[in-house]
């Protein structure tokens, strides 16, 4: 009887050890916890290099939560995060609009690519977004060609609606149609799916190139130019009013992500690994103007406010030291 | 994928292990820790919880045992989803702070494995209670002492429940991606990344190599810890 | 010798609709050895663990030595002990299975080593002691589950069927050690559906058909006189066949 006791006791005592230790820990550090997408998230930037460098700077902890834009939006709605860096730009004005979401920066851009099997049954290499997608659509149509899609929610896939709409297709129908595959699943499923059964798909630049240099899939980039495929990341912050988190380290983070030296880590992210950067920093494109890039920004990645176009709308910025990019629409 | 690539991917897991490479140490001991504690807490909560459910006979007792039955299926993205809505700060219990922490999955995994510490406790204790106690009555036993008997006799049973539940806890994918969040700071306290949601991660990247290592290193464990119960158990049987 | 003992008056026992047990009132005297006999579904069973304090919802009186045995029974349990038809094992080495009840009474380990061993030996276990009891023969088993018994040295012993289903020898063997222990005065009660066995051991007799106790009286009295008709087709049919 007496050792039954003991045992209990011991086993109580074990937990709550457990218990105080991850308090203490939550009281000693401070922590940002960043809802975001799997496509940011799996490259590894977010982990690899942006956390350690701000940690270092700024002695804050970054927890990067990657679930995919629609999650990462939720997770926000539910007071989870401080903030959110996400790739959609409807679904993001929607976030501030429903009053959650406030001073909106946007910090990086990269493209997104129409990949398919190398034989490209629907002869799409070199055209452009849209009429790729036309002749993707006919090609599904008379049984020649297979388009993957995520039907998830997330930013790629939201990209991929907005695509189909400017080619003239209702994404709701033709998702029933029978060449059209959804997967509901990541980037990665997907494409390892798309080349399973010599299908096209939209993909991000990042994760596609991994998994082809892993040697895990043979799908080729067939249309990677196109204004239409520019994607671009914005940081928004969880409006203080809805939630008590910290909004002073989630601002610090966006002009940190802003500023030289965070544009810096950014635009050097995987150039050894790959050859080529996989995400390019934004900022300096805003201020220079650089053709035709700027344009494509202005028109992908600002929010309209009034007569001006905005990273951030007047009337979803709270009071911080944050600057925002604007121009007159012309 | 060719028998190649599978291998290669095996391959790479034994060097992995052998090179005892830190972040997959962390990983492994941060699932133990956080599946054992869930097992403790389950333990202390589930056991008397099936013990007084094993020798009851009041007349809701039937419908109590089938509801403990049935919990033992549920899926755990289910109640991941549930969780996480209860414990996110706009939830019910979010001022408890455990969404996306290592107690926070704790608690959770706890919830789930919860049902079969008390239905296989129960069992064990059913299938030793009648006889067992009128022995030790007759033999002079207090009803106290005739009922710790009992459960002396069923411990067998009672540990491969423990041991069950844990196992099932460290295996599960759904309450630790959904309440944990997968975190890993490299030198961080706070992280919550376990086996099963980094195996999720690395599938999803593409390193199916780094997959198979630490799913390698999740069987191992749960092998062996099972190897170790059983030993215990025919040790105790022989005493 | 002589002294009562055990007294139940108007003992009824009921099973849902069913009597198991009717107004059934007998005086067990100390050192008798009382034979229960009966065909099956008689109530014997149900009588004996109502005497061994297993059984508490009924109705009627039950005294042990003059004292009201419902009134006290975590006292008195430790004073009778029952050794069941079909022996149940603990989890344990047969050492620890016979040394139960004298640990339960707090009895030192050297105590408990010298009684258990000598009554291993009684029974012809001592070899045997170490060997996890739920490995053994029926017989092993049943040996073991007297010596438990015995081993406490109750005032009452109550033993139900204590030799069925056992071989020959093995029924010797337990024949002889009751045989033994009955000599040395020790109260027993047993069931038994083997008249034989009743009138090699008993001294008193008492017949329960369908849960009623037709007669009771001394060995030679039930077996040679009975007084009750039914009495004397049980003995008969039973003898015959």
């Amino acid at each position: 009887m007496k050792r039954v006791l003991v045992a209990i006791l011991l086993i109580v005592f074990v937990i709550s050890i457990a218990w105080v230790l991850q308090v203490q820990h939550q009281n000693q550090t401070r922590v940002l916890t960043i809802s975001t997408t799997t496509s940011l998230y799996d490259t590894g930037l977010l982990e690899e290099a942006i956390a350690p460098a701000f940690k270092e700077k700024y002695g804050i902890e970054l927890h990067f939560i990657p679930k995919g834009t629609g999650a990462a939006i939720q997770d926000a709605k539910n007071g989870a995060s401080d903030a959110i860096m996400v790739h959609a730009r409807s679904k993001e004005v929607k976030f501030m609009e429903e009053g959650y979401g406030v001073n909106r920066k946007i910090f990086a851009y990269n493209f997104f690519v129409i990949v398919g099997p190398p034989e490209d049954p629907a002869e799409i290499k070199g055209l452009s977004p849209v009429e790729a997608l036309k002749k993707i659509a006919e090609a599904g149509r008379s049984g020649k060609a297979i388009w993957v899609s995520r039907d998830d929610g997330s930013g790629t896939n939201t990209k991929e609606k907005a695509l189909w709409k400017m080619a003239g297709f209702d994404y709701a129908e033709i998702k029933e149609e029978n060449w059209f595959r959804r997967t509901g699943t990541g980037m990665g499923a997907t494409l390892n799916y798309a080349n399973n059964v010599g299908g096209y798909t939209l993909s991000d630049t990042g994760t596609y190139l991994k998994f082809r240099k892993d040697g895990l899939i043979s799908l080729e980039a067939l249309v990677d130019k196109g204004e239409e495929l520019i994607n671009i990341y914005a940081i928004i912050i969880v409006n203080p009013e809805k939630f008590q988190k910290d909004f002073e380290g989630a601002i610090l983070l966006a002009k940190w992500l802003t500023s030289r030296e965070g544009q810096k880590i950014i635009g050097q992210f995987g150039v050894d690994q790959y050859d080529k950067p996989l995400f390019f920093p934004i900022v300096s494109v805003l201020e220079k103007k650089e053709e035709p890039i700027y344009d494509w920004i202005l028109r992908y990645g600002l929010i309209e406010d009034g007569d001006k176009l905005t990273e951030c709308p007047q009337r979803y910025r709270y009071q911080s030291s944050l600057t925002f990019f604007e121009v007159n629409q012309t | 994928m060719t028998w190649e690539y599978v291998l290669k991917g095996i391959e790479g897991a034994f060097e992995m292990i052998a090179s005892l490479d830190v972040e997959v140490a962390d990983i492994a001991l941060r699932s133990i820790k956080v599946s054992g504690i869930a097992t403790l807490m389950a333990a202390i909560i589930g056991i008397p919880t099936g013990v007084a459910l094993g020798i009851s006979t009041f007349r809701g007792r039937n419908v109590l045992r089938s509801f403990f039955n049935g919990m033992l299926g549920t899926p755990t993205v289910v109640m991941g989803l549930i969780l996480y809505l209860i414990l996110a700060p706009a939830g019910p219990l979010g001022s408890l702070k455990l969404l996306y922490t290592e107690m926070g999955i704790s608690f959770g995994q706890m919830l789930l494995i919860l049902p079969i510490v008390v239905s296989f406790t129960a069992s064990s204790i059913e299938s030793v209670e009648r006889e067992i106690r009128e022995l030790a009555l007759t033999l002079g036993a207090s009803r106290a002492e005739a009922t710790l008997k009992v459960i002396r006799e069923a411990s067998a049973g009672v540990l491969l429940a423990v041991i069950a539940a844990f196992n099932r806890a460290i295996a599960e994918l759904g309450i630790a991606l959904m309440v944990g969040g997968n975190i890993f700071v490299r030198g961080g306290a706070l992280n919550t990344r376990v086996l099963t949601t980094s195996i999720q991660m690395y599938v999803a990247r593409g390193d199916i190599d780094i997959a198979i290592a630490l799913g390698m290193i999740l069987l191992g464990i749960v092998f062996v810890i099972t190897t170790v119960s059983n030993f215990l158990q025919s040790r105790w049987v022989l005493k | 010798m002589g002294v009562e003992m055990i007294r139940l008056v108007g003992i009824t026992k009921r099973y849902g609709e069913t009597e198991a047990l009717r107004d059934v009132s007998l005086e067990i005297k100390k050192g008798d050895v009382f034979a229960i006999i009966g065909s099956s579904g008689a109530g014997k069973t149900t009588l004996l663990r109502i005497i061994s304090m297993l059984e508490t919802d009924y109705s009627g009186e039950y005294y042990l030595n003059d004292i009201d045995v419902r009134k006290n029974q975590e006292d008195l349990r430790k004073c009778i002990t029952m050794v069941f038809q079909k022996p149940v094992m603990f989890n344990a080495s047969v050492f620890d299975n016979v040394a139960y009840g004298l640990r339960i009474r707090g009895l030192s380990s050297q105590e408990v080593e010298s009684r258990v061993n000598s009554v291993l030996e009684l029974v012809g276990l001592y070899e045997l002691r170490k060997k996890n009891a739920k490995k053994l023969s029926g017989g092993e088993q049943q040996r073991v589950a007297l010596a438990r018994a015995l081993v406490l040295e109750t005032e009452v012993l109550v033993l139900d069927e204590p030799t069925a289903n056992l071989d020959a020898g093995n029924v010797q063997m337990i024949e002889a050690i009751i045989k033994e222990i009955t000599d040395d005065g020790v109260t027993v009660i047993m069931a038994t559906h083997n008249l034989f066995q009743a009138k090699r051991l008993a001294n008193m007799v008492a017949y329960l058909n369908s849960g009623e106790l037709v007669e009771v009286g001394s060995v030679k009295q039930i077996f040679e006189s009975p007084e009750k008709e039914m009495t004397k087709r049980f003995i008969m049919g039973e003898t015959y066949f």
